[in-house]
């Protein structure tokens, strides 16, 4: 086999062993483009995307949440009403009782983490379904919400707290219209990005373990490094990178951390995968189970207060129907029904999808009817194109 | 001429790489009761599953002749249509329904399209009465015996008009009235006409009943034995069933065994229904030294292991556990595995393997904290440990980022035992670890196991394969029904001594 076909073959199983994350890509991809030739180049405007961006920042720090949930088996219905629920206690630690931003955003964390406590211990320790907990946790809240904003919307918050939302980074120097701090932290992190990969592929070239050859090396590094530029670029032309990209950004270095890198996270993987073999590896499912249901009622709480900063206010009919959009963005970024299966990036790049196609319509002034009907047929084709690829697999 | 229901000629059935069944030929007399005899994996459920059409036409050879006419089955539908009903071990009743709706379930009485619920429960009446079981039809299933719901099964099948009932160790599960029970019945219905093929353990349950014994091994039928025609001796059977030559080779060791390493005394299980599954169960290993653990299936000795390792199995557990002259409490996996104690599962595929997941990561399952540092894994330290048990264990892969699922039952067996040996317990426990996997890679696992005593290590290793039990062990117990019956020292190891205890014979014996 001579060179050049040993290199052809390296991409064709780069390729397959990668499909189901190239799929996820080149739907977005698709949408994007298909939005952008209908609105006559609107969609990919930069105040446009980093609008899109903005809307999609709560259903991705939710979706972080439940495509854990989601990999170790389960299903969280009520982190729409857990959002409403500590947005509205966050606005009466503000508007009511007046507190600083700090403690007060500290505060419904921690009421988040407590709600999941709640919750972990019916369904990890307890074994009710999740299904069935977080459905009633669904009412319940809902019902809470409704009862400590006596059916009124609260607002305004302070403005360090909706900065949370509608804050972008300081500008240091416009440049002709480009956001250069924003430019900067692009150029800092494609530059860590290098030196981390670069590091990896040394210390596995020093375990004498076979490295992707050094052309591929450098046009993955290229690929990565433009995709990263051209997202911060979509921002800087406009007002800058907005704090919650900021947040959903580290939350998903933290997750995906967790998931790959710490025995909790290879641990939530097992326990969705084959419950009884982990179980028997010395895994305590119940322990495991716990901390995924913590993480996703703090993450609810972060994303409830995202999304009152957003609106400035707290309603009690906010975050309703967030859960589908947070189970569905899993569900499209390769998450499988059956557990065991999903990737936070992916979770994110599900919402980005769901979040394009709201954001699309909404462009096209297209009735809401047809935004249900869309996402509905979107989820339903990821789920079906998640199974008959595994099927092929076996 | 002998008047035969059922006779199946040059049987054989084949998966793949194995020979389960090898021109098997099987004669059964009308209204007669017949007993299939024969090891663990003998081929009586397979030939069983031939008849009742699980395994349907066209993936054996051979015929199926019922009442002179041959017989080509496609799924169990058809196989009931002609009036043969088989009855497993494991019930296929639904708890929360009545006695009448279980059996007629599938088989409803129907007026139109809607069930003629009083036909139904008068019928199930009737059919009750010819098992003599005295229960109100409106009882539910879950509020019965097991001794009781076996004869509702019985039932059920009699409801469907059966002519050929065959019935899968069925006082498997049942203690000693229930069965006694259970077998007049099964006279009764002789009585009423109805053929019955009874697979048992059990020999004195054999001698009570059967009119015939059919003896199969590996694959094949060895003898047919006839009441009428001659004297039945059980040690025949026992001869039998067993009378193969060791053709596997089995490595040698030469391990100085030492002082006892673990140690469990008065050790009583109790499963979640309150039944006692284990019962006084003492025994010891030494350091270097391999015990088998020898019995028929159901004999308990899984669920003795389990409840060892971390009370995986049992709802209530008494006794002693003693490692190391230390008394242990270990109420997990999890406590097991870090006392020094691990477990290789029987069923590789529902408790041992993340079958989605590659290689290495199900290697490094068990062992996370020894790679991790400061709450990170080192990946690199992990793809180097499933490299060496690659290399040491000749696991055969293109990569230990391979998928498991994609490997073959030996090298998915050698994963798992990976993962265990990575933890390197003092005692680790091996349930039937080469069952389903070729000679190649069983002799294979049988040197890993050798090296790993002679580490001053200890394994006890459960099996169903008396080859394997003497080829293998310094020491042998026999388990039969939940007891520790005999523990008997390699010289006197015969495989006629090991089933002579396997089924209930002999006194209790200590070697």
């Amino acid at each position: 086999m001579d060179k050049k076909q040993k290199n052809l073959n390296t991409l064709t199983n780069l390729m397959k062993g990668n499909i189901r994350q190239y799929g996820m890509f080149i739907a977005l991809f698709v949408i994007m483009v298909i939005f952008n030739i209908l609105t006559d180049g609107i969609f990919v405007s930069a105040r446009n995307l980093t609008n899109l961006y903005l809307q999609t920042g709560y259903i991705a720090v939710l979706a972080t949440g439940m495509v854990l949930v989601i990999i170790a088996g389960h299903i969280d219905l009520s982190v729409g009403s857990i959002a409403a629920f500590t947005g509205a206690i966050a606005a009466i630690l503000q508007v009511k009782m007046g507190l600083p931003t700090i403690p007060t955003v500290l505060i419904t964390l921690l009421v988040g983490a407590l709600i999941g406590c709640w919750q972990g211990f019916w369904i990890a320790y307890r074994k009710v379904p999740a299904f069935i907990v977080t459905l009633a946790s669904m009412l319940m809240f809902r019902g809470a919400v409704i009862a400590i904003t006596r059916g009124q919307t609260i607002g305004p918050f302070s403005d360090s707290f909706n900065r949370m939302s509608v804050g972008y980074l300081p500008d240091i120097a416009n440049f002709e219209g480009i956001h250069l701090l924003s430019l900067l932290v692009g150029v800092v992190g494609v530059v860590a990005y290098a030196i981390m990969e670069f590091n990896k592929r040394e210390k596995r070239r020093g375990y004498g373990f076979e490295v992707l050859p050094i052309q591929f090396f450098i046009g993955k590094l290229i690929l990565v490094s433009g995709l990263i530029l051209a997202f911060i670029l979509s921002m800087a032309l406009y007002k800058g990178i907005p704090y919650t990209v900021i947040i959903v950004v580290l939350l998903i270095g933290l997750y995906t951390f967790i998931t790959k890198k710490t025995p909790l996270g290879r641990h939530i993987y097992a326990i969705g995968g084959n419950l009884e073999a982990a179980r028997l590896s010395g895994i305590s499912a119940r322990k495991t189970l716990f901390k995924v249901f913590v993480s996703m009622g703090t993450l609810a709480a972060l994303s409830g207060m995202i999304y009152s900063a957003r609106l400035n206010s707290a309603a009690p009919s906010a975050g309703n129907l967030f859960e589908l959009d947070a189970i569905a963005a899993s569900f499209i970024g390769g998450a499988s029904a059956s557990g065991g299966v999903g990737t936070v990036f992916g979770a994110i790049i599900g919402a980005l999808v769901m979040a394009s196609i709201n954001n699309g319509m909404s462009l096209l002034n297209l009735d809401i009817s047809y935004q249900y009907l869309i996402k509905g047929l979107v989820l339903l084709l990821a789920v079906w194109f998640d199974i008959s690829t595994r099927n092929k697999n076996k | 001429m002998a008047d035969f229901i059922l006779e199946m000629k040059n049987i054989t059935k084949e998966f793949p790489g194995v020979k389960a069944l090898d021109a098997v030929d099987f004669k059964v007399k009308r209204g007669e009761i017949l007993c299939l005899v024969g090891e663990n994996g003998a081929g009586k459920s397979t030939l069983m599953k031939v008849l009742s059409g699980v395994h349907p036409h066209g993936t054996y050879t051979g015929d199926i002749v019922l009442n002179g006419e041959v017989q080509e089955f496609s799924n169990i539908k058809d196989s009931e249509k002609v009036g043969i009903a088989i009855i497993y071990q494991e019930l296929a009743l639904i708890p929360e329904m009545s006695v009448y709706e279980n059996i007629f379930l599938g088989n409803e009485i129907k007026k139109g399209a809607v069930i003629d619920w009083n036909e139904t429960i008068l019928k199930a009446q009737g059919v009750l009465k010819k098992v003599n079981l005295d229960v109100n039809p409106d009882t539910l299933v879950k509020e019965l015996g097991v001794g009781k719901q076996q004869l509702i099964e019985i039932a059920k099948q009699l409801a469907k008009d059966v002519k050929l009932l065959i019935l899968d160790e069925p006082t498997a599960a049942l203690n000693d009235d229930d069965s006694a029970n259970l077998l007049e019945i099964l006279k009764d219905l002789r009585n009423q006409g109805i053929t019955c093929i009874m697979i048992s353990h059990k020999l004195n349950e054999v001698m009570e009943v059967a009119n015939e014994v059919t003896v199969l091994r590996d694959g094949q039928t060895v003898a047919t034995m006839d009441r009428g025609e001659q004297e039945i001796d059980e040690n025949e059977i026992v001869r039998l069933m067993v009378g193969r030559e060791l053709t596997n080779r089995y490595p040698t060791r030469d391990v100085e065994i030492e002082d006892i390493l673990m140690e469990v005394k008065n050790w009583n299980v109790y499963d979640s229904g309150g039944k006692k599954v284990i019962d006084d169960a003492n025994f010891y290993v030494r350091r270097g030294e391999i015990i088998g653990m020898s019995g028929l299936m159901g004999a308990g000795r899984t669920e003795l292991a389990m409840s060892i390792f971390g009370k995986s199995f049992g709802s209530k557990i008494e006794g002693d556990l003693i490692l190391n002259e230390k008394r242990i409490e270990l109420n997990s996996p999890k406590q097991s595995i870090e006392a020094g104690i691990n477990y290789l599962t029987e069923d590789r595929k529902e408790k041992g393997l993340i079958l989605i997941q590659d290689i290495k990561s199900n290697i490094a399952l068990s062992s996370l904290q020894a790679i991790t540092h400061r709450n990170v894994i080192n990946d690199n330290e992990e793809i180097k440990n499933a490299e060496e048990y690659r290399t040491a264990l000749q696991i055969k892969t293109p990569s230990v980022e391979q998928k498991v699922m994609n490997l073959s039952g030996g090298n998915q067996q050698k994963v798992v035992l990976s993962k265990c040996l990575l933890t390197s317990p003092d005692v680790l426990i091996v349930d039937e670890p080469t069952r389903g996997i070729d000679v190649g890679s069983k002799y294979e696992i049988y040197g890993i196991m050798n090296e790993y005593v002679s580490r001053g290590k200890s394994i006890i290793m459960i099996s169903s394969e008396l080859p394997e039990i003497i080829g293998m062990s310094d020491r042998v117990y026999v388990m039969f029904e939940g007891k520790l019956v005999a523990e008997i020292p390699k010289e006197r190891m015969t495989q006629e001594e090991i089933m002579k205890y396997s089924i209930g014979q002999g006194e209790k014996a200590n070697g």
